[in-house]
């Protein structure tokens, strides 16, 4: 399904000038600091604003068309919307909130599809209370339930996890990449916080001051230095799938990636099962020639694609490795003794290596 | 102590006449308070300042102002009384809407706080589920409204057992069919001797009020649960 977004409009002297398209399934980030019109234009797509100018065409819909003067009503549209603050019907059950959407839904899920979303969001505790006596995460994950059961074709999540600290936020990132993998639906997931892209998102589109800066696959613009620099933000190493190759006797998992192999401690899952692995800049070292006895399991060949002063001491180089990207931040001493430069091939020394479920 | 035949047909008036003013308001003033709290349009101030208006006036001019033109010699008065059989002037149906035109300010004020105090975002949310505008205000608005639909309608309730003007004015007092108790508490007054009479029937006011308020609270607290507050 193929979502296209065309806006433009003035507020004042914030102009909001943005346009991009979702060509797949999966979750897009609509990355970018506050203020950067990430909510604007999630309330736009989902009919809860409308914008002066613009086209948005949903899986070959159009919901809204500012040259032909169509604009859906946000309960034609079938997005379900996660709102930050949850916005959960205070006088129902978390069951009737639950079933609200899912009783307008135009083609309604059946009742085994709503015993599966209550499983797979784990809510089968919490049916018969009131929304009052829920958690904040136990909050969003009801607000996710009611938004899935409503059958929509799109789901958008507006900073879900911004109002929650970061032991409920750790809650509930596991639901996200479960729904994620399971849903089948695409997401857009709008955050200001660079950590959940890394760990969500299939795809980036970053927003500043109203417009559309970057857009791409998550796994290519992460580890880039370019969009590290427009984001503001240090780079945050590689993000890449890898498969669960084997598990060995000594206790190490070796995953196997499209530019060589990482031995993990051993992970509970069976082979061939995809997983996403980041490598943290910080966790890489480099070495121009074969390091010898040394303890880090996991030694890849890579050359240099692209380098950059990070900041007054440290440096960050980007390498190839295979067709996955990687980062390392070393110090400008470092950098200036190694004579670093692009298209050199070097060893990156990893770490450790952080997977997230898939 | 045990109530003479008079005094509790005055009370049973009195509930009866403050029941149905109250019901009768309701609808008008959830209708009032929806386009007060909701809607915009040129002239919102003046339509506002008239809905409040019995709020201002002494109730004696509310009373003059039903009696010339619901008395039963009166155009409007006359076309009821003919086309459906509905005799206002001098009955306690007419006390009813004098009461319920005198406390409907406290109704439409009560409903238009609550209905400006929802959350908005909640609507929105509804929206996204796929909720229409009436679907919306069924479900959501009137529900999440109720505590302050409730808290008018006991205020509403409350100001018109007490209320004297508009009623002696439009409908007189009629033993058995007006006499409310404030109307009786007068009429005692007014004749030799009355005094003790006058004595009891305050005292069952108080003890009126003092049963109202309690379950007035008790009803409040209920609807909070109910919603979730």
């Amino acid at each position: 399904m193929t979502i296209e977004i065309r806006l433009h409009h003035r507020f004042g002297a914030f102009v909001l000038d943005a346009a991009f398209a979702i060509e797949r399934p999966g979750v897009t980030a609509l990355f970018g600091p506050s203020g950067a019109g990430k909510s604007t234009i999630a309330n736009a797509i989902a009919g809860l604003f409308r914008p002066a100018q613009g086209r948005i065409v949903i899986g070959g819909r159009v919901v809204f068309d500012s040259s032909t003067n169509i604009a859906l009503p946000p309960r034609a549209r079938r997005i379900g919307y996660v709102f930050q603050d949850a916005r959960l019907f205070p006088h129902m059950s978390v069951e009737n909130n639950l079933r609200f959407g899912w009783r307008r839904a135009p083609e309604r899920a059946g009742a085994a599809e709503f015993a599966r979303i209550v499983g797979l969001l784990g809510l089968d505790d919490l049916l018969g209370r009131k929304p009052a006596k829920l958690s904040g995460g136990e909050k969003s994950r009801v607000a996710l339930g009611r938004a899935l059961l409503a059958s929509p074709s799109l789901l958008i999540l507006d900073e879900p996890l911004a109002a929650l600290d970061a032991a409920r936020k750790a809650e509930i990132l596991p639901w996200l990449e479960r729904l994620r993998d399971e849903a089948g639906l695409p997401m857009i997931y709008v955050t200001h916080a660079l950590d959940e892209v890394a760990r969500l998102a299939d795809s980036i589109v970053l927003l500043r001051d109203g417009r559309v800066v970057a857009q791409g696959d998550a796994f290519d613009l992460l580890p880039d230095l370019e969009f590290a620099n427009l984001a503001g933000a240090s780079p945050l190493g590689a993000v890449f799938a890898a498969e669960v190759a084997h598990h060995r006797d000594d206790g190490l998992t070796e995953l196997a990636f499209d530019g060589g192999t990482l031995l993990v401690p051993r992970l509970d899952a069976e082979s061939g099962t995809r997983l996403r692995v980041r490598l943290r800049a910080e966790d890489v070292m480099l070495a121009r020639v074969v390091p010898g006895a040394i303890s880090a399991n996991n030694v890849l060949s890579a050359t240099v694609a692209a380098t950059r002063a990070a900041d007054d001491i440290h440096a960050d180089v980007q390498l190839r490795c295979g067709n996955v990207k990687i980062v390392a931040r070393i110090t400008r001493a470092s950098f200036a003794r190694l004579e670093i430069v692009p298209g050199l091939a070097m060893f990156a020394i990893v770490k450790s290596v952080i997977v997230d479920s898939r | 102590m045990v109530l003479t035949q008079a005094e509790s047909e005055a009370l049973l008036l009195s509930l009866k006449i403050s029941t149905v003013a109250v019901i009768a308001a309701l609808p008008f003033a959830l209708a009032a308070a929806f386009l007060l709290a909701r809607t915009r349009f040129p002239g919102k101030t003046f339509v506002d300042g008239v809905l409040h208006l019995p709020l201002a006036l002494p109730p004696v001019v509310v009373g003059y102002l039903l009696l010339i033109t619901l008395g039963t010699r009166e155009p409007v008065g006359a076309w009821l009384l003919t086309h459906l059989g509905l005799r206002l002037a001098f009955t306690w149906k007419g006390a009813a809407l004098a009461a319920a035109l005198i406390t409907f300010p406290f109704q439409l004020r009560a409903i238009r706080l609550a209905l400006a105090g929802l959350d908005r975002g909640l609507s929105q949310a509804a929206e996204t589920l796929g909720a229409g505008p009436l679907d919306r205000f069924v479900n959501l608005v009137l529900p999440l409204a109720l505590p302050g639909i409730v808290a008018g309608a006991i205020t509403a309730f409350a100001a018109s057992l007490g209320e004297f003007g508009a009623i002696i004015t439009f409908v007189s007092n009629i033993p058995g069919e007006t006499q409310t108790l404030p109307l009786a508490i007068y009429s005692a007054l007014q004749s030799p001797g009355g005094e003790v009479e006058a004595a009891r029937l305050s005292a069952l006011s108080i003890a009126l009020a003092l049963v109202g308020l309690t379950l007035a609270e008790l009803a409040d607290r209920r609807v909070r649960a109910l919603i979730g507050q």
